[in-house]
């Protein structure tokens, strides 16, 4: 039975204001001693921001600035951060350490004004170096605003690098591959242009980068199902039951990530439940087990390019393809080639953390209009990657997706035009990616 | 709005194995008390075991398992909370819902306390998806749905035939791990119910177990434990291994997630250490073969389908241990006293319909 006593009403008040911050905009008729008690309790729950700092300052009070002064708490460009070494632990993402040259971002731009999503994720972006791919059908000049290591790709730098004869069509949410395709970090993080950070369930915001790489540095766990998800997450662990054996894990190739408010939906469901909303934040991150396939959203995802950058590549594209989610298949298909390969040689996928905030965009009754290639479409795809294996000589990501390609051709092709083709593609994307990405 | 979940009062019964009290039984008084109760009373048979008042119960002491099972009492484990599957065997009704005396009702982030029960049934009552990762986590709850990808073929999902809750407080650890982290406690709350996918294993934990006695009950053997055996804590782990074989052969489903119940007691690590300890290297060699396991097609019922497990069991484990081989034997005396007291139960077609 529980023998702790329960929290004092003083103690409960406190706890509410922090988590109530926001709303807080005066300081200054709190007591002393209850005034300390906040600001301790502040940085324990990490949520010491520049806003924060300042309305304690404000105070005048000489107790809070001796503190601030003896922690060595200074004002600084977001995120602040008190500098006391290791003590404050305030997220799991503080034991990863992420280094800046390791990650580029690839933004897909579908939308030429990119001002408010580059704002809204600077202070999670303006460390690393930005790819920017803008659509080739997209007519208007980019906006991007300032503060950002940014590289911008447009149709004349795609038809430099890859020549005008490809067959593969880099437009569309196929850009983002262009990016993929030059990028020269370990590690790449992908987020569509009409998402925006997500807050968490105590209202901090989320770093989806930060989560995505500690997501791909820690092992994955493909073999067995562990029933408290991630066991390398800070405060889990292996379950009893759980073979020693395979406790090590594997590496971690591929992190998809979720969206809150505007979820992932094809068009049927998302017209069927127009005001459905996603509002569950499911604090968790898992691996999905061996053989298991899933449909990879490329709307939030994350992959470690130097083990399987050739197997996100473009293949399949509908005929009818459009600029909005529910008009394509590109990246589902994309996330069972990389699946298969993953389990093939021995990688894992992960799932769950970290959320983005999706904005709604298009008109899901409108795109019903068009033909729903897409779903039809996945009634031969899934079958067909479930009954796949891979001979024992692929022993690469480029020699996978060419055996992967050659069944599509001899067991899909017949069945539509757009396999074929996607086979094709595909071949080619692994001949692109041998002269410019290995190079 | 989504329509109230049915109590099924009548179709469902409580197991719970004790060998001290069951005071925990008070805190969960608001949720149990329409159910009916199965005592499965482990240990000295002549102590008593009190139940508080206004619950309606059967309860059985190891007299009783020897009366009424004869000769075949030996494969129901004895001084291990194994025993709880007798529970199962006598049971008439369709859904059974077991938990430790030690775990109590827990609260969610927004602090109200979590109805386990209601959220099993809940489980229960809805299809699982096995063949296709949701990554949307359960489709059918409110507020969710399959993703785009996702192939509608697949969207009528499958019978579920087991609900795995999961535990806050303190985590369900083996030994070793219990050893290196004594202070752990899991304190997160991860609101989704998720269905396992085919073909994967898992560890499952009897503490906050439900599932369905029609679809399964027969491969929820809890094995020989306890008293006399070289092993224990793997009990509900073989039932899982078992159940997952089971279930991924006859196209039945099996979820793990909420709900969360309060777990208080840590067992003696030390203890549990010398219970576990030849099952840590044991599983090395059992969990290659439960994942190779092939079920004839001729399997068509969970019996037949334990029967030829146990045929496996002793072909190809015995030679780890005797203890297999004793195993295996108690695997089949099971699956004979289930169709004794279930005989209706035997020419169900599992699963199938």
């Amino acid at each position: 039975m529980r023998t702790k006593p329960p929290p004092s009403l003083l103690s409960l008040t406190i706890d509410s204001a922090v988590l109530n911050l926001s709303d807080i905009s005066d300081l200054s008729s709190i007591p002393d001693h209850i005034l300390l008690d906040l600001f301790l309790r502040i940085l324990r729950a990490g949520k010491l921001t520049e806003k924060v700092l300042r309305l304690f300052i404000a105070t005048g009070k000489d107790e809070v600035i001796s503190l601030v002064e003896a922690l060595n708490i200074r004002h600084v460009l977001t995120p602040v951060l008190p500098t006391i070494q290791g003590v404050l632990k305030n997220s799991e993402m503080s034991q990863a350490v992420i280094n800046d040259n390791e990650v580029d971002i690839v933004i897909g731009a579908l939308h030429a004004d990119l001002t408010t999503f580059m704002n809204e994720w600077k202070p999670i972006f303006s460390r690393f170096h930005l790819i920017i791919v803008k659509d080739p059908d997209l007519k208007e000049e980019l906006q991007i605003p300032e503060g950002f290591r940014a590289d911008v790709y447009s149709k004349a730098d795609i038809e430099r690098v890859v020549g005008s004869s490809s067959s593969i069509r880099f437009s569309g949410y196929s850009c983002r591959y262009f990016g993929f395709l030059i990028s020269r970090k370990k590690y790449v993080v992908c987020i569509d242009d009409d998402c925006v950070p997500a807050k968490d369930n105590a209202g901090y915001l989320v770093d989806a980068v930060a989560q995505h790489v500690s997501n791909l540095q820690t092992p994955a766990t493909p073999f067995f199902f562990n029933t408290l998800y991630d066991p390398f997450r800070k405060g889990a662990d292996f379950v009893r039951g759980y073979p020693f054996s395979l406790r090590e894990g594997v590496n971690c190739a591929v992190s998809c990530g979720l969206w809150l408010n505007m979820a992932d939906l094809d068009a049927p469901t998302q017209a069927l439940k127009p005001r459905q909303k996603n509002v569950r934040y499911v604090d968790a991150v898992l691996t999905v087990p061996a053989r298991a396939l899933l449909p990879m959203s490329g709307i939030n995802v994350a992959f470690n390019r130097e083990a399987i950058g050739p197997a996100i590549g473009p293949a399949l594209r509908l005929t009818g393809e459009g600029k909005l989610r529910w008009e394509t298949v590109e990246d589902i298909w994309c996330g069972m080639c990389v699946k298969v390969i993953c389990d093939h040689l021995g990688l894992g996928v992960k799932t769950g953390l970290p959320y983005v905030w999706r904005t709604e965009r298009g008109d899901a009754v409108q795109s019903l209009k068009k033909e729903w290639e897409g779903v039809k479409l996945m009634e031969d795809v899934v079958p067909f990657f479930q009954s796949l294996k891979l001979p024992q000589s692929a022993t690469t990501a480029e020699v996978c997706m060419v055996e992967i390609a050659k069944a599509v051709k001899e067991q899909l092709g017949k069945a539509h035009p757009v396999f074929s083709q996607a086979a094709e593609t595909m071949v080619e994307w692994v001949k692109l990616w041998k002269t410019v990405a290995s190079g | 709005m989504a329509a109230p979940t049915p109590l099924l009062k009548d179709e469902l019964d409580i197991v719970i194995p004790t060998i001290r009290n069951l005071d925990f039984l008070e805190m969960w008084r608001p949720f149990f008390q329409p159910y009916h109760l199965i005592i499965v009373q482990d240990g000295d048979p002549s102590k008593t075991i009190k139940v508080p008042q206004g619950f309606d119960y059967e309860l059985y002491n190891r007299n009783d398992i020897n009366r009424i099972l004869g000769p075949k009492a030996n494969c129901i484990s004895f001084k291990d909370s194994a025993c709880r599957c007798f529970g199962y065997m006598v049971s008439k009704k369709k859904y059974i819902y077991t938990i430790d005396d030690d775990c109590f009702v827990a609260t969610n982030p927004s602090g109200q306390q979590i109805n386990a029960l209601e959220q099993h049934i809940k489980n229960l009552l809805c299809p699982s998806t096995p063949f296709f990762f949701n990554t949307l986590y359960e489709p059918y709850r409110e507020g969710a749905d399959f993703v785009r990808g996702y192939p509608f073929s697949l969207r009528e999902g499958v019978p579920t035939a087991v609900s795995h809750g999961l535990w806050l407080n303190i985590p369900d650890y083996d030994a070793p791990t219990q050893l290196v982290k004594p202070l752990e406690r899991n304190t997160r709350y991860v609101d989704a119910i998720m269905t396992i996918p085919k073909g994967t294993l898992f560890p499952m934990c009897g503490m906050n177990l439900a599932f369905d006695r029609d679809l399964i009950g027969p491969a929820m053997y809890f094995g020989l434990m306890g008293d006399g055996q070289p092993i224990g804590r793997y009990d509900d782990m073989w039932a899982g291994w078992c159940c997952k074989v089971i279930c991924d052969h006859l196209g039945l489903g099996i979820k793990t997630g909420l709900p969360y119940i309060y777990h208080s007691k840590a067992s003696n690590p030390f203890v549990n250490l010398r219970k576990e300890y030849k099952g840590i290297f044991w599983q090395e060699d059992i969990i290659p073969f439960f994942q190779s396991i092939v079920l004839p097609k001729e399997a068509t019922t969970v019996q037949k389908c334990y029967l030829v497990l146990a045929k496996q069991v002793k072909e190809k484990l015995s030679k780890i241990d005797p203890y297999f081989d004793k195993l295996a034997d108690a695997m089949v005396t099971w699956i004979e006293a289930w169709d004794e007291l279930n005989p209706a139960g035997a020419s169900l077609a599992n699963g199938k319909k």
